[in-house]
């Protein structure tokens, strides 16, 4: 009776495939349908009031389940090694999930500095709107984390691999340090996507994701989620009020009590995705499933193409830097191996030794990369993230999340290397000239 | 669900299937009357999968729970049983398991089930050796869900990957 549930020891490729898919029992139908419905009819009143009070399991309105949305949830959450998730409709309404359903209007986090722009500017003013307080830091040192811990702080933040520098963070002693403190480690995990990396095998207690990159990985669909390992005690302390305190918008219901190991996650749906509505469309679902089914595959090839395309810009005349963790030369070489085994991804920057107007140069004259605002597309993008993404950033916080006036990042797409290759030089040597 | 008590319990999947399949009657001794309270959820929840439920708590003796006439002790019960599932502290197992022993044969016992939180390894020994069926620090409801399909509906991740059709159950 305890032997090891047998469904655990299956491959992350059989997992990318089947986990939260099953054949829909009515029809027969293989493929996930696409519920495309707002509601859902109840059997009867009891019914309805069950599902109204959380008492079962079922459908009830869109804006809070929906049978292809679950479907996703569950395939994120058993990707990651999690115990449960909740999918909302991008990366930063999953990011909103989590801290509303963390913190009390005077709370604080600390977060890495180093972090996708938008998220610079959610955590440092649009949370701060709603009492909620960020400490940023440079997160190359773990223990700056412990620094700049106070008492008010509920979480620790920060991006494992980060956009946009091919940064790569120890995670490890930064949960360590969390756990410490008795709040959790959440890690925004996109950019490596669980089939680089695994955050929770290394501590973390949530992981987020922007599904809308590699997950969807076709430049289709917004997305986000947000998932819960099972393994925080969040009645350790009493820093968590709002899942361990009975809850006045649930008639007195307490979430971990009632839900146990998966509580948070069932808190972040009911009611921080209830009360504010940022849903996940079916489409949107469907589309992130038929992706992450191809996500093994198309990782090894983003991974073997940036590879390629970094050793070719590192050796090229017009470029000053290339800084991408899996280049030998890479200050972060040693922790990508520890965290990103299977490779470093595909988004990385470089900067040209003629500045800031090379870098214009460069972005207008590719002709198959495509100029605009995204990373983990099967097409190659490329970005000047100082006048895009981080333009909402002064000059000292562009430098220091690695988005600088020379920087260009590029997210590699799954084209041919040697086409990337080819376009890549007419563009430098243009620059150049 | 952790790890605090002692190191992590693995339940297969075909053997806590196996038992809520069988099972037909439980004793859930610390059912709550108020509706807002998890025993309570627990207890609806598997009166709507058509299992008999039998309330015992002794501050609602005699009053119904769900419907249900709750008992004071478990020794009022009347049998047959087949499982008691104890919604109490994980120190207040230890006397509970081993009443559940005591009457296991005049009951037709055959499952003691200790809910998500509650452990006592020592007493889930007492019971094994006693011929008992232990689970400790799991939730009927919860199991019920995952095991035969609700619980995917709410993003929780089950393990349970099949290629099957699946069917459901009521």
């Amino acid at each position: 009776m305890t032997d090891k549930d047998k469904n655990r020891a299956l491959g992350f490729e059989t997992r990318a495939i089947h986990a939260g898919s099953h054949p829909e029992p009515v029809t027969g139908a293989r493929n996930t349908p696409i519920f495309q419905t707002t509601s859902y009819v109840f059997e009867d009143v009891d019914h309805a009031a069950d599902l109204f009070n959380l008492q079962t399991f079922g459908f009830l309105y869109s804006r809070i389940t929906n049978p292809t949305v679950a479907v996703l949830e569950e395939r994120i959450a058993n990707l990651e090694g999690g115990r449960a998730a909740v999918c909302a409709a991008s990366g930063h309404a999953a990011q909103f999930l989590a801290f509303f359903t963390l913190l009390e209007p005077g709370d604080e986090f600390v977060a890495s500095r180093n972090l996708y722009g938008g998220s610079v500017t959610q955590f440092g003013h649009s949370f701060k709107r709603l009492g909620w307080n960020c400490h940023f830091v440079d997160p190359l040192e773990p223990e700056n984390f412990r620094r700049a811990l106070t008492p008010k702080c509920k979480a620790i933040f920060l991006e494992g691999l980060a956009n946009p520098g091919g940064i790569v963070v120890d995670m490890e002693p930064v949960a360590e340090i969390a756990h410490e403190a008795g709040i959790p480690l959440i890690v925004d995990n996109t950019m490596a996507s669980p089939y680089l990396c695994r955050p929770i095998e290394w501590g973390a207690d949530l992981v987020i994701h922007s599904t809308t990159k590699f997950l969807s990985g076709h430049g289709t669909s917004m997305g986000g989620a947000v998932v819960e390992s099972g393994r925080f005690d969040w009645a350790q302390n009493d820093k968590f009020p709002s899942l361990t305190q009975p809850d006045p918008a649930y008639h007195g219901l307490t979430f971990h009590e009632t839900f146990g190991d998966f509580g948070f996650t069932m808190k972040a749906r009911s009611v921080a995705l209830r009360d504010f509505g940022p849903a996940l469309s079916p489409m949107n679902a469907f589309l992130t499933i038929t992706g992450i089914e191809t996500l093994p595959l198309r990782m090894e090839r983003h991974v073997a193409n940036a590879e390629k395309i970094t050793r070719f810009l590192e050796g090229h005349p017009a470029v000053a830097w290339v800084s991408y963790a899996g280049l030998e030369s890479s200050p972060y070489r040693q922790l990508a191996r520890k965290y990103l085994a299977k490779g470093a991804g595909s988004v990385f920057t470089f900067g040209l030794k003629g500045g800031f107007e090379a870098g214009v140069k460069v972005v207008e004259s590719v002709n198959l990369f495509s100029h605009l605002a995204n990373v983990g597309d099967t097409r190659s993008l490329i970005i000047h993230p100082a006048s895009t993404t981080h333009r909402q950033l002064d000059k000292d916080q562009q430098v220091a999340s690695g988005a600088g006036p020379d920087v260009i990042r590029l997210s590699i797409g799954l084209e041919s290397a040697d086409d990337l290759i080819d376009d890549l030089d007419l563009a430098l040597n243009h620059a150049a000239a | 669900m952790n790890d605090r008590h002692g190191k992590p319990l693995h339940y297969a999947d075909d053997h806590l299937r196996a038992i809520l399949g069988r099972v037909r009657t439980i004793a859930m001794v610390g059912a709550s009357p108020k509706w807002i309270r998890p025993s309570n959820f627990v207890m609806k929840y598997l009166l709507g999968k058509g299992y008999r439920v039998i309330p015992v708590n002794p501050a609602a003796a005699g009053q119904e729970i769900l419907g249900q006439r709750a008992y004071g002790h478990l020794n009022e019960v009347p049998g047959p049983l087949d499982m008691v599932d104890i919604f109490r502290a994980s120190d207040a197992a230890g006397a509970i398991v081993d009443e559940v022993i005591s009457l296991a044969p005049e009951k037709s016992i055959s499952v003691v089930w200790m809910q998500l939180g509650v452990r006592d390894d020592a007493a889930a020994r007492r019971a094994e050796a006693a011929s008992l069926i232990a689970v400790m620090d799991r939730c009927p409801k919860i199991e019920y869900g995952r095991l035969f399909g609700e619980l995917s509906w709410c993003g929780v991740n089950t393990g349970i990957i099949s290629a099957k059709r699946p069917v459901m159950h009521p």
